[in-house]
């Protein structure tokens, strides 16, 4: 167990002790005593950066489950130390910011930070786990600390729906996952990351490649909630807004940008992998921003704009493994989309987190989050609007923010889309531009509609159910660090490159490295014309949103992915119980129906395909005049019992055959078993009369019918039984051990019966046992009269 | 010789239970039906006994007594159920 180990799961072991220390120090905010945790971790993995910058991996190792290949290995590389920054950074100052966002008196803080906690453990061991069932291990767990969060306020039914929402799709992703881990197993023979890269080649010609690629993306797409399964993501805002703002938008819906990013290696020898991700990701980056445009709730807009900028990391990175393709990749400019994903991954964590919380301060501040209730805050929280000025104008990629310099850098890829000539990217790779481009558009759109139909316009102090006030100075240290970082990477973007961003290329493109540069951003580029054209437009629709908003209500709203989630759920359970009606319909005729279906239809198909009916006659002993006169009897007295009318004859005739069996024992020479039959059957028979005392005395009411089904079903059985009966018979392949018996009998055990020794010397265990029923029997029968009876008194007390 | 009247014996035997069992089915009330049980159980006894004779063996004379006992315990249970509507009587001080 090394200190790096310790440190993933840190929070999993400091999220036991927490209700401890939310019982004891209940008038501390139980959050002061998390937030040491993430900082401390933050700056552990801080001291990373230079050995990473330097091309070093660090590697740890603890065998967790060695028989099966399965270690705990902990691996620090670039893009690794980049997510675990991410996570800790955001991580504490989320924690800080529910300090002030949750109320000690009125939440239950205990549970809210052993989740968030589990989460961030979690989060940890996804991005330092270099085995892939560990890093599913974590992944599951990620999901469900997460189901967990959003439905932290488990009083409201919509939280609940977001949860369970968010929980199927995510689980959905991850089992899939868990299949094309499998399959990478299969084809490489480890689960360690690092080698199955070192294979990537020899297994791209496997058949099961694509299918473990297939699988592996679903997982990633669920997660990082592409299209179509993007749903889920704004049902979660349904959790408090730190949650939101941690899960939701920085660290979790970036875990299956990361598991692309990490795969890269593996997969992007196949074209279908740059197709897939380039292609889902702009139809999300589309799809997201033009959805957000029509939101009016505050956190639906950043959720879609989440969805919208995965898509775009999501896209850059299809592109980027493009790069891989080419021998020379500085010349290619490939490994620029890489970059800009990377880029952008770490941008967007940093201003969406802040938007976050400024969402959470103008709710908490005001008490609503609609845009149509909001206007006209500016006077009253200034730095609030300084911050979501900041957030948004980077989210919408002006200058001089970091936004800016992304969105540059994935207009670059986008424009070199047209230079690829592989995987026929010459014929519909212009679309990605075009697309890219206007979804850009609606991105500087619904940016605007962020902070101007907020902060600006006509106070409406008749709708707020507060009077709106800036938040308190804790609330605001979060946004304000994340605010800093979005306008010092604006200035100053090199500071990442060399550190942060360039270890992170070396690790979704191994054995390249790229000059990182995001200096780059002066010059008449088409870019920049790019970017100018989606400011003119933005503005001009912004302006004219009231006359064009309209264009939103053509789409149906029956055809909405929602609906189709929601369908298919309360189909599938309609379904499912209209099939489960079906067969178990709760009469036990049905049920025996089907198990002497399936009786005669699995034996008689095993008895036509293995060709095993055979009649062997030589085997064979004579028949005698008696054996037919007794076979006779029983026929006669078995086929009557179906056609008789009272029930008394029933029994009277059942006893008729059992004395019958007895006489065939007689003649076959079985003197015990003729004594036993006799008995038991007496016995038996008198039993019946007990039971039939308390019944109706005939059968008229409710006359055995003739079904044709139980007929064929009855007949089959019969005949079937038969067959094998006959078969086995005619296939002894050994002779009888009856031998030994009749040569010890006397010898070794000093009985003359055989039968009796055989049952109490030779295999006295089965006696032993068959006693054993018989007790169970009679006990049950002794319980069953009494306790009914025990009742019956009750019931008559009553 | 005698296994040839044996198995005449036997074939009348068997011929006798037939019919018999002709009068279990037909019935055409219960106490008929436990007669011609009874009757049954009877004939067994001979064709056990009979049985024993051809098969030159003498393992199946308990199963001879055992016929007898249980015929003559199963009438009387019959007997007594139709005529009181239970077999064993329920102690009064119950």
């Amino acid at each position: 167990m090394s200190l790096l180990h310790l440190a993933i799961i840190s929070p999993f072991l400091f999220a036991i002790i927490i209700p401890i220390l939310y019982k004891l120090f209940r008038q501390v905010h139980t959050g002061w005593f998390v937030l040491p945790l993430p900082i401390l971790l933050f700056s552990y993995f801080i001291s990373f950066i230079s050995s990473t910058s330097n091309q070093e991996i660090i590697t740890e190792s603890v065998p967790w489950i060695p028989a099966l290949g399965v270690d705990f290995i902990a691996k620090v590389d670039g893009l690794g130390l980049l997510f675990a920054l991410l996570i800790t950074g955001i991580g504490s100052l989320v924690v800080l910011y529910s300090i002030y966002y949750l109320s000690k008196d009125k939440e239950k803080l205990n549970t809210f930070y052993v989740y968030l906690l589990l989460f961030m453990g979690a989060m940890l061991g996804v991005v330092l786990s270099d085995n892939l069932i560990v890093l599913y291990t974590f992944w599951e767990f990620t999901s469900f600390s997460s189901f967990l969060l959003i439905g932290y306020w488990y009083d409201r039914e919509k939280s609940r729906y977001g949860a369970q929402k968010s929980m199927l799709i995510t689980v959905l992703g991850g089992l899939s996952m868990l299949g094309g881990i499998i399959l990478l197993y299969i084809m490489t023979g480890t689960f360690n990351i690092s080698e199955i890269i070192e294979q990537a080649a020899a297994i791209s010609v496997d058949p099961l490649f694509i299918p473990a690629l297939i699988c592996i993306l679903l997982g990633a797409f669920t997660k990082s909630a592409q299209f179509p399964f993007h749903i889920w993501l704004p049902d979660a805002m349904e959790a408090p807004t730190p949650v939101s703002a941690y899960l939701h938008s920085a660290t979790m819906v970036k875990a299956g940008i990361y598991l692309v990013a990490r795969m890269t290696p593996v997969f992007a020898s196949e074209g279908l992998w740059v197709w897939l991700i380039a292609g889902f990701g702009i139809v999300t980056l589309f799809w997201g921003s033009f959805n957000a445009v029509k939101q009016t709730d505050l956190k639906a807009i950043l959720a879609f704009s989440t969805i919208s900028q995965l898509g775009m990391i999501m896209s850059l990175l299809g592109l980027g493994a493009a790069a891989l393709h080419y021998d020379d990749i500085e010349s290619s400019f490939f490994g620029a989309a890489t970059t800009a994903a990377v880029f952008h991954l770490f941008n967007h964590a940093t201003f969406k987190g802040s938007l976050f919380m400024v969402a959470g301060i103008v709710d908490h501040e005001t008490g609503t989050r609609d845009i149509r209730k909001l206007g006209g805050l500016m006077n009253f929280m200034p730095i609030t609007f300084t911050l979501a000025i900041i957030g948004t104008f980077s989210m919408a990629g002006l200058p001089p923010f970091n936004g800016f310099l992304s969105k540059e850098m994935f207009f670059t890829g986008m424009v070199r889309v047209l230079e690829l000539n592989i995987f026929n990217f010459e014929t519909w790779g212009m679309l990605f531009p075009v697309i890219a481009w206007i979804a850009s558009v609606f991105t500087f759109l619904y940016s605007m509609i962020l902070v101007f139909k907020t902060f600006t316009g006509k106070y409406k102090p008749e709708q707020l159910e507060k009077k709106p006030h800036e938040a308190p100075i804790g609330m605001l240290i979060s946004p304000i660090i994340l605010a800093s970082l979005v306008i010092i990477i604006g200035f100053f973007p090199n500071i990442l490159s060399n550190t942060i961003i360039s270890p992170a290329l070396e690790s979704i493109l191994p054995n390249n490295t790229i000059d990182v540069h995001i200096s780059f951003w002066h010059g008449p580029t088409p870019e920049l014309f790019m970017t100018i054209g989606v400011i003119a437009l933005g503005i001009l629709l912004f302006l004219t949103l009231p006359k064009w908003r309209k264009v939103y209500d053509l789409f149906p709203t029956k055809l909405t992915l929602n609906r189709l989630y929601d369908g298919g759920l309360a189909f599938t359970q309609k379904a499912a119980n209209k099939i489960t009606k079906t067969y178990m319909n709760g009469s036990i005729r049905s049920y025996l129906v089907y198990i002497f279906a399936f009786f005669i239809v699995i034996l008689g198909t095993t008895l036509a395909v293995k060709n095993a009916f055979k009649l062997d006659t030589s085997n064979v002993s004579s028949i005698g005049f008696y054996e037919i006169l007794l076979a006779l009897a029983i026929m006669i007295g078995s086929i009557s019992i179906l056609f008789v009318k009272s029930r008394m004859t029933a029994i009277i005739l059942l006893g008729s055959v059992g004395y019958t069996v007895s006489l065939f024992y007689v003649l076959f020479r079985a003197p015990d078993l003729a004594l036993t039959q006799l008995v038991i059957e007496t016995i038996s028979v008198a039993l019946f009369l007990l039971c039939f005392y308390h019944l109706p005395k005939e059968l008229n009411k409710e006359r055995m019918s003739f079904k044709l089904t139980n007929a064929i079903i009855s007949i089959g059985v019969g005949a079937m039984v038969t067959l094998i009966a006959l078969s086995a018979h005619s296939n002894k392949l050994f002779d009888s051990i009856a031998e030994y018996y009749i040569e010890n009998t006397y010898t070794e055990a000093a009985g003359k019966n055989m039968v009796n020794v055989i049952l109490v010397d030779f295999r006295g265990f089965d006696t032993l046992f068959e006693i054993t029923v018989l007790t169970i029997a009679a006990l049950g029968i002794f319980a069953m009269i009494k306790l009914r009876m025990g009742g019956g008194k009750k019931n008559e007390n009553k | 010789m005698i296994l040839l009247a044996v198995k005449i014996a036997i074939l009348c035997m068997s011929v006798a239970i037939l019919g018999l069992l002709y009068r279990v089915l037909k019935g055409p009330s219960v106490p008929d039906r436990i007669v011609a049980l009874d009757a049954i159980g009877i004939n067994l006894v001979a064709i056990v006994a009979l049985t024993a004779i051809f098969l030159n063996t003498s393992a199946f004379l308990e199963v001879i007594l055992l016929i007898g006992i249980l015929s003559f315990i199963g009438t009387v249970a019959f007997s007594k159920y139709l005529e009181k509507g239970v077999v064993l009587e329920r102690d009064r001080d119950y």
